[in-house]
């Protein structure tokens, strides 16, 4: 077993930014707009970190897919503990079309290149939504995957991985090379100390081409038409429970 | 995407509260650091710091200037000891940081955009304490009093005024007479930031009386030696939470190795200091008209008059252009200057113009904020008023605006002798 970690940090609008779609509705205003890492990709980070602290794991490898600005957030990670950075490089195009597959399709390749024992990423980013990748990471691996973790902890050479599903946790127990999805309550993820960022410039970021890595990036994915949500209406008030029946009825709630 | 983020900005659910104190108390206005040239490491240092307030120091703001008191002052403390923030103009071989002014002052500007008061204990701390005891203590005080400082297992303090002895500092009255191995000290200290706290203090006194500013030398005074007290804390305007007190000295034995620097030198230590005191000061200001315009500009946008948001009237416009100029001048010069210090230049004409400069600003900025607040910016539900408080301080403290204008007069005066 290599005892190598590579976690998934996405480069995303920060979450406190107010987003704004661009007049022709092709996207979201990005142009000098605050970024910073995923939310729960923090997460995945600190729980990598966490469990080479514990000695469970040797080396924590952070790994983001973008244009140049994609290796600030790889220095996040760093700086959060994470041994070192591979930048794989998509630019233009096929930057703006990247989605949950084409990252996965360079995951995979990237943990075989690596020989890596565990994949961490964050259950979702905070831009699309999807809840993909890790999913599609583990299956083209063939690996086991425990998604929504909780917790997670390492009994021998298996992984017991609690997962937040409706209704309550479930825990399970997996085969490693495995791949997780972090949810929000696995942990609360460390600031970068000042020694930490300092440290960080000396750790080494690879930069990596999808094409030597013989991933193909063509998206299945046309983007038709990107909107804002539509804005809420003011309600009305009723009179009886009758009032409030009917009405329910009328717009067809009931 | 508007799921997600939503969530975790309204954090409607109980359960992603955590997250919704960490990044999103209130929409704020960005700083662009790329037109301010700094480095990466130096950004990445602004988000850290920035997230870690928002959620340990945020929260507690408003209580702190509301009470006038900080319980958890000694907890947070260690906290910013963990995050290496203590030392930051330290070396490394004594667990400082070993980085420049411009780091610190990012420090400072961030921990002064949630709480002024706290920074400005921050930078009594961390700068007129630790940054005088780098540069002037021999090894042995270093190994002493440094560590704990560095933790936040202490707090530091220094103690220049005296009541009748502000901006004429060097008419000081403490009296320091040496008995065998060992000082007695006479007189008390006035307005001494961190003074009720504060473990370890850089406090001056006359050695030589009878040689006014250069019989003054420099003491390392601990908390419970005998013979030194605190006396009441000060109700101040603002900075409230930051705790200022006058200090007695009734016969207070300090012994000969805790002189810091050569003996009758004191003064040397002292204004050298003063300037890099000025200068880190000078990032409370920016930190505060910061937080005025992370507070006024959304305002703006959601305040309606006329059937319209008021941030469209031309009169807002102008306001709002106004301040984030000012903002945006001052911290090109204090930035600029910091890094002509980190270089090892100092032009005292700059340390001071520019914390003269940016405190005016501050205070002209905060009261801008208010009008654009308009009634809401009167009353203290909104946190307004208290940068206006806080940023009156500037003005004053490390050497009044007159002071400082007549220091940069004299340069040019002596340009002509």
């Amino acid at each position: 077993m290599s005892g190598r970690v590579l976690v998934g940090v996405k480069r995303v609008i920060d979450y406190a930014v107010k987003i704004r779609v661009k007049p022709d509705n092709s996207g979201v205003v990005t142009d000098g707009v605050k970024h910073s890492m995923n939310p729960f990709c923090e997460i995945a980070v600190e729980e990598a970190v966490k469990l080479k602290e514990k000695k469970l794991i040797k080396e924590v490898v952070a790994v983001s897919c973008g244009p140049q600005q994609a290796q600030e957030t790889i220095r996040t990670a760093l700086a959060m503990g994470a041994d070192r950075g591979i930048h794989v490089q998509v630019t233009g195009k096929d930057y703006e079309t990247l989605g949950p597959l084409q990252v996965s399709k360079i995951l995979a390749a990237l943990a075989k290149k690596e020989d890596a024992q565990l994949i961490i990423l964050g259950k979702q980013a905070i831009d699309d939504d999807c809840n993909q990748t890790g999913q599609m990471t583990a299956a083209l691996l063939d690996w086991p995957q425990g998604t929504f973790a909780s917790e997670v902890s390492m009994e021998g050479d298996k992984l017991k991985v609690v997962r937040e599903i409706d209704g309550g946790l479930e825990m399970i127990k997996i085969n490693t090379p495995a791949v997780v999805s972090a949810d929000l309550r696995l942990n609360t993820p460390r600031y970068a100390t000042l020694p930490n960022i300092m440290k960080a410039k000396k750790k080494k970021i690879a930069n990596v081409n999808p094409a030597d890595l013989g991933v193909d990036l063509t998206s299945r994915v046309e983007i038709l038409r990107v909107d804002e949500p539509p804005q809420r209406q003011a309600g009305v008030k009723v009179e009886t429970v009758d009032d409030l029946v009917g009405k329910l009825k009328d717009t067809g709630r009931i | 995407m508007f799921a997600v983020r939503n969530a975790l900005c309204v954090g409607s659910r109980l359960s992603i509260c955590r997250v919704l104190r960490r990044g999103c108390a209130g929409a704020s206005i960005p700083v662009d650091d790329v037109v301010n040239g700094l480095t990466e490491e130096q950004i990445q240092l602004r988000h850290s710091v920035r997230k870690f307030y928002a959620k340990h120091l945020a929260p507690h703001a408003d209580e702190i200037d509301k009470t006038s008191d900080f319980p958890g002052m000694r907890g947070f403390w260690k906290e910013l000891g963990e995050m290496g923030l203590l030392g930051i103009t330290a070396p490394v071989e004594y667990g400082g940081t070993g980085l420049g002014f411009l780091d610190h002052i990012i420090v400072v500007e961030e921990m002064s955009r949630v709480s002024a008061a706290i920074s400005l204990s921050y930078g009594a701390h961390s700068n007129l304490c630790v940054n005088q005891i780098v540069r002037h203590a021999n090894e042995k005080q270093k190994e002493k009093y440094l560590p704990k400082l560095f933790t936040g297992e202490h707090v530091g303090a220094m103690a220049m005024s005296e009541s009748n002895a502000g901006s004429d500092v060097t008419s000081m009255k403490l009296k320091a007479t040496k008995k065998g191995d060992y000082y007695v000290l006479n007189g008390h200290k006035f307005w001494i930031t961190n003074g009720p706290d504060a473990d370890v203090l850089v406090v001056y006194a006359k050695t030589d009386p009878e040689a006014h500013q250069k019989g003054i030398s420099t003491f390392i005074v601990e908390k419970g030696m005998p013979g030194f007290s605190s006396a009441q804390k000060l109700d101040k305007l603002g900075m409230r939470g930051s705790n200022t007190c006058e200090l007695i000295f009734e016969d207070c034995k300090v012994p000969e190795e805790n002189v810091l620097g050569i003996l009758n030198k004191g003064v040397y230590v002292m204004m050298s200091g003063l300037q890099l005191e000025r200068l880190v000061l000078a990032a409370g200001p920016i930190g505060v008209m910061q937080a005025v315009i992370d507070f006024a500009f959304p305002y703006l946008h959601v305040r309606e008059a006329f059937g319209q948001k008021i941030g469209h009237f031309q009169l807002m416009q102008g306001k709002m252009a106004d301040m984030y100029t000012r903002l945006s001048c001052c911290r090109q010069y204090l930035y600029n200057v910091a890094r002509a210090c980190d270089k090892g230049h100092f032009n005292p004409a700059d340390c001071v113009g520019v914390l003269l400069y940016c405190a005016e600003n501050a205070t002209q900025v905060a009261l801008d904020g208010i009008q654009c607040l308009g009634g809401n910016g009167y009353i203290n539900d909104y946190p307004m008023g208290r940068f206006l408080r806080d940023a009156k301080l500037y003005e004053i403290a490390g050497g009044t605006n007159e002071i400082r204008r007549l220091i940069i007069g004299r340069t040019f005066n002596s340009m002509f002798k």
